[in-house]
This record gives C-alpha cells, structure tokens and sequence, in this order.
C-alpha cells in the first residue's frame, strides 16, 4: 500500500453535533479538538490515500495548510468531497475572498489532500501559537 | 427553588423556552428536555473553560489584574485608536448589543455583528427581493411540506425538527415521528442485512450509488407532513427526510431556478440541473404547488457556497412564485441564540442590520467595504473589541491576523482562540445562566433569557462592563476636550 498519494478534493465546511456540543464544553477542551481538528473523508477517497481513518492528513489549499485527523465520513457516499467542522484548523485553509459583500467562502473550495506521516495535529495553543507568534493563554 | 421551568437555552437561534433544571446547592444539576448542546451548557457552563479574572498583557503575557485596571486600559486602547473594531454580540443580550452600539459611536469605529460571516448575504438579499416569513408557530401548525436546504438542524439546531417542524404536533398537522421510528427500524434491519451479505461475499454491495439519485418515493405523496432536504451531504437531517435531494456542490443557484421555472409550468430542455434529474424535479415542483402551507428554511449551505447572496436571491425568488400558486414561507436558520436580536438591535440604533461604520460620525452600512473580514482583510483597523465571539476561530486567517496584531479587546465568560491571543481580557456572567436579558429567536420574535444561579464572584455581565468601559471613554475623551 503506498502512502504517498494525493488526492484532489473539494473542501466543504460546516457544523456538525460534536463541535456544537465541544463548543459548549470549552474550546480549549478533548471534545472540542476531537470533534473539530478533524476532515471527514469518503471511505473510497482513503482508499486511494492508502490509509484508514485515525490517520492524520495535510489539507492544503493556495490560502494555507494545516494537519488534521482524517476520520472516515459517516455521511458517505461523497467520493470528492471532503468535510471540516469550523474552527481554527479549518480556517487555516478557506478562502478570505468575500466578493465584495463581507463574507468569506467556507464552501466548495478546492483542496489537496496527503497523508501527513507522523506530523502531529496541534493544539489549539499551539495552533495559535505557531499561526500569529504571540503568546497565547494558557488556562491552569 | 429546586425545579426551574421554561428556562430558555441560549444555544441556537431556535431559543427553546421550554428548558426544565433542577438546582441544587446554587448549582444545575439536571437538564430536562433540551438537546446534548443545551445539556453542554447548562451542565458545563462552570467548568474549566470559564474565565474568572481580568487579565492584561504585559511582557507577552496576559497577567491577572483588577476589573477596574482592565477597564480602564480597554477605554484608553478604544479612545486612542483611529478605527476601531466592534465585534460579536450574537451570543448577548440585546441590552448589551444597545451599549456596544453607542460604544462605537463614542469611538467612531465600525461595529459588526456574526451575521457578515453567516448570514449575511441573505440580509443583503431580503433588503433586495423581501421575505414573505411566519413565526414558527406557524409552521408548528400549519405547513405540510417543510424543505430544509442547505442546512443540518439535526446538528446545528437540534431540536427545530422536533419543536417547530416534522415532529411536532401542530393543531392542523401531526407529527410524523412515528412514521420516522419505522423508516429508521427498516433502515437498520436493511443495513444488518447488508453488512451479513458483505461477510458472506467478502465483496461491498453498495447500497447507494455515490452520489445519490433515488427518484421520489411514493411516500412523498402520502398525506401528512412531508419533509425534503436538499444538501451536497446526505446529512443526518437528509437520512430524517421523506425525500434527499443530493445537489452537486456550488450548483444550488440552478437547482433553485429550474425548480422556478417548473414552478411556473414553463420546459426545461435539458435531462439534469446539478445532477438532479429533472423528472424528479417535476415531481418536487408539483409537491410545492400542491401543499397548503410550505415552509423552506435554508442554511450556510447556501449562503457561504458559490454564488453567496444570489443564491439566496434565487431562493427568495422561488417562494415569491410560490406564492402566487399556494402558500409559501421561507426563514434563514439563524446559528447564535441571539444574532437575530444583533441585526435587529442594530437596526433599531442605527438602520442597519450589521457592518456599520461610525467614522464619519454617522452610521454608513457598505458590507464588503464595512464589514469586519473586509476591514481586516485591507488592514484597516487599529484596534478591537471582541464581545461574546471567537473571530480568531472564525475567521479566516488573514483577517484573525490583522485582529491579532493590532491591540485587542475580549469580553467573554469562557477561554477561546480570541481570549488567548486577547491584550486585554474581561470575563463575564453568562447571559442565560447567570445573568437576565432578552434575545430574539430566528423568526423574530424576542424571549425573555433567565437568571438560574448566581454568577461566580466578581463576574457581571457584558452589559455592566460595555456601560463601564463607555463611561471611562468618555471621561477620557472630556479629558482631552478640556486640555486642547
Ligand atoms: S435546539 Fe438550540 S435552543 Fe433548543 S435546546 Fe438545543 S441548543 Fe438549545
């Protein structure tokens, strides 16, 4: 099985019941990096990455790139389309454009996705903190 | 007091008044009947995540400091700054909204709401084309054909099926729960079976194709309540529907125009829009104009996909044809309990929903020139207010770059992405739970938000602070009047 592929997808973004209830919890709590640094990906699409789900993946598209867990879509079948609840690692990806009219594109934008080998997925302190390089608090 | 009744959740935009809570000990210690996000919340408002002392930045470090301390270095950043940022508000009370609203007028910055990066188009696209809308009660009531596009409210508003839509039991029509329970029943056995033939086989069956095309059961016409959701997912609102309309992604402008045409009986010469037959399509059309009462509710799906407000024009647009057959309604499923209470706050100060500019000392409204992501995206602003959101979550990155770089106010009871990169951090009561104020559901119409539990010492609301931080702008802009 190789581990070196890519696959071309269209990144959509939205909410899901985990990173609702992850919010309420906190947002710098388990449930929410669980629910939300996370991509929903097509069964047939990790296929052809070669891996299964629980693995961590690249998404990268022209705006940036981030790492998150690849999880196996339990909304399948949606060959192509791969799935990210809002939040910080998603928004490391979209598409600022707001045509004019205030609001960015969260959907539909076009991305590439690889296996990430042992990149790790950051936290959200760490995310915040290797993205703007200031120091961020951090709750006892 | 160990039982509070008709609590309302500040979670969602559905506002549900029908929260049940035991206390005990000034603590909750029961939910009853709201969702698991309602559970979160009032199970988990006091948890770890809460902030409980003001903190400044000093050093690269946010330092414990007093209240007042923190007042006071929130006013002088907001009265030196030339353009400041106001932003959130869609997660407090309307009370709150009205001070932040004359806080920027005070500072002659821009002031925006979380409508610009939801809902927003669909405000620019009402202000276009109208919007022929109810109350939910309404719908509760009376629609039998509820179309849900775009949009999750299995996972974004749990309870909207159950409470307002399907599942309800309106006077008129009747919920369609049970007829739900068997379909699921059907589904599982469906699914056992197929996964016994994958074992035997070893090889998939694939029970759908990979994109879905079932043409309309017949359940669809049955009597009764019906309910169709379009999304490019089939989500777990889509598996609840009678009917999944599977649209390929950014083609929601020409599903909703064919479905206009075929609404006002004209041909489509083609064989399929967005990969939709148009077969089924017709069927679909011949549902909307045979219904009594319809409501359509439409989400992010449409609003952030291609096309942005057009495809809300479009929407709108259908259900004005609608109306000229049968009887239509439509509403944007509005996400923080109280963004509609923001645009509505907003627009009773100042006439505009959200994105407005103070800098010439009256309100102007531009979204995409005064909206929050575009301000910040042209490297505008010198400084920020963040009240009751998480932009640096929410925003794309460039835009949270500029917010961060640049002095940055938080008023918030929990830790998010923005309070951690916050210079000056002010924790508040939570409105709902610890606090009292008034917030306005998605269709309009305002509730009342309780005080169940004391909040932690110290603590007040967004409102207190937003009348504390005015009050010292002030004193320091009468300051500057008198040396010149
Ligand atoms: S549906 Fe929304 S308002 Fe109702 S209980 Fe759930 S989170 Fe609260």
């Amino acid at each position: 099985m190789t581990s070196n592929q890519r696959l071309q997808a269209i990144l959509i973004t939205g909410r899901t019941i985990e990173q609702g209830v992850g919010k309420e919890k906190g947002k710098t709590s388990k449930e929410y990096l669980d629910g939300v640094a996370i991509c929903h990906i097509d069964p047939a699409d990790l296929k052809k990455l070669g891996i299964k789900g629980n693995v961590n993946v690249q998404i990268s598209t022209i705006y940036g790139s981030v790492v998150v867990k690849a999880v196996e879509s339990p909304r399948a079948p949606h060959a192509g389309i791969a799935y990210m609840p809002y939040g910080p690692w998603a928004n490391a990806v979209i598409d600022p454009d707001t045509d004019s009219i205030g609001m960015p594109s969260l959907k539909g934008i076009s991305a590439e996705i690889e296996p990430a080998g042992d990149k790790p997925v950051l936290s959200l302190t760490e995310l915040l903190k290797s993205q703007f390089g200031k120091e961020p608090y951090a709750p006892h | 007091m160990p039982h509070i009744e008709a609590v309302t959740c500040p979670v969602c935009g559905c506002l549900c008044d029908d929260i049940r809570l035991r206390i005990e000990a000034g603590k909750i210690v029961e939910v009853k009947n709201g969702c698991a996000m309602c559970e979160s919340k009032f199970l988990g408002y006091c948890g770890e995540h809460r902030l409980s002392k003001p903190l400044i930045r000093k050093n690269g470090e946010l330092v414990e400091v007093s209240l007042n301390e923190a007042v006071k270095k929130a006013a002088e950043i907001l009265a030196e700054a030339n353009y400041p940022l106001l932003y959130g508000w869609s997660s407090t009370s309307c009370e709150a909204i009205r001070i932040g609203l004359e806080l920027a007028e005070e500072v002659g910055g821009v002031i925006d709401n979380t409508s610009t990066v939801c809902h927003g188009p669909s405000v620019l696209s009402i202000q276009d084309i109208g919007i022929p809308s109810c109350t939910l009660g309404q719908v509760r009531h009376r629609a039998d054909l509820v179309i849900y596009w775009g949009c999750d409210p299995w996972s974004a508003h749990p309870r909207h099926i159950e409470r307002y839509t399907s599942f309800s039991d309106g006077r008129f029509e009747k919920s369609e729960w049970k007829g739900y329970l068997s379909k699921t029943k059907a589904l599982i056995v469906k699914k056992k079976i197929e996964k016994a033939l994958k074992r035997v086989f070893a090889r998939e069956t694939p029970s759908l194709s990979p994109h879905v095309r079932r043409e309309p059961p017949p359940t669809l016409f049955k009597e009764g309540r019906k309910m169709i959701v379009v999304d490019v997912r089939r989500t777990r609102s889509a598996e609840t529907a009678d009917y999944f309309i599977q649209v390929e992604p950014n083609r929601d402008y020409e599903l909703l125009e064919a479905l206009r045409l075929l609404v006002r009986d004209e041909e489509l010469e083609v064989e399929e829009v967005a990969g939709v037959p148009v077969a089924y399509l017709e069927e679909v059309a011949d549902l909307m104009i045979r219904c009594n009462f319809g409501a359509l509710f439409f989400g992010l799906g449409l609003t952030m996909s291609r096309g942005k407000m057009r495809n809300i024009d479009a929407a709108l647009s259908l259900i004005r044809d609608l109306n000229t057959r049968t009887k239509f309604t439509i509403m944007p499923m509005r996400g923080h309990f109280n963004v509609s209470g923001s645009d509505t706050v907003f627009t009773w100060q100042t006439g505009y929903p959200y994105a407005v500019d103070f800098s010439l000392c009256y309100p102007r409204y531009n979204p995409g020139e005064t909206s929050a992501v575009d301000v910040l995206l042209r490297g505008e602003t010198d400084a920020s207010l963040i009240v009751a959101s998480d932009p640096v979550s929410n925003f794309p990155r460039k835009a949270a770059e500029h917010l961060v770089k640049n002095p940055l106010i938080v008023i918030d009871p929990h830790v998010n992405a923005t309070a951690q990169m916050g210079d000056v951090v002010i924790p508040s009561a939570l409105v709902g739970v610890e606090v009292e104020g008034t917030a306005y559901r998605m269709d309009h119409v305002p509730l009342p938000l309780k005080k169940v539990v004391e909040p932690p010492e110290g603590l007040i609301s967004d409102e207190e602070i937003l009348r504390k931080i005015l009050s010292e702008v002030r004193k320091i802009k009468a300051g500057k009047m008198e040396e010149s």
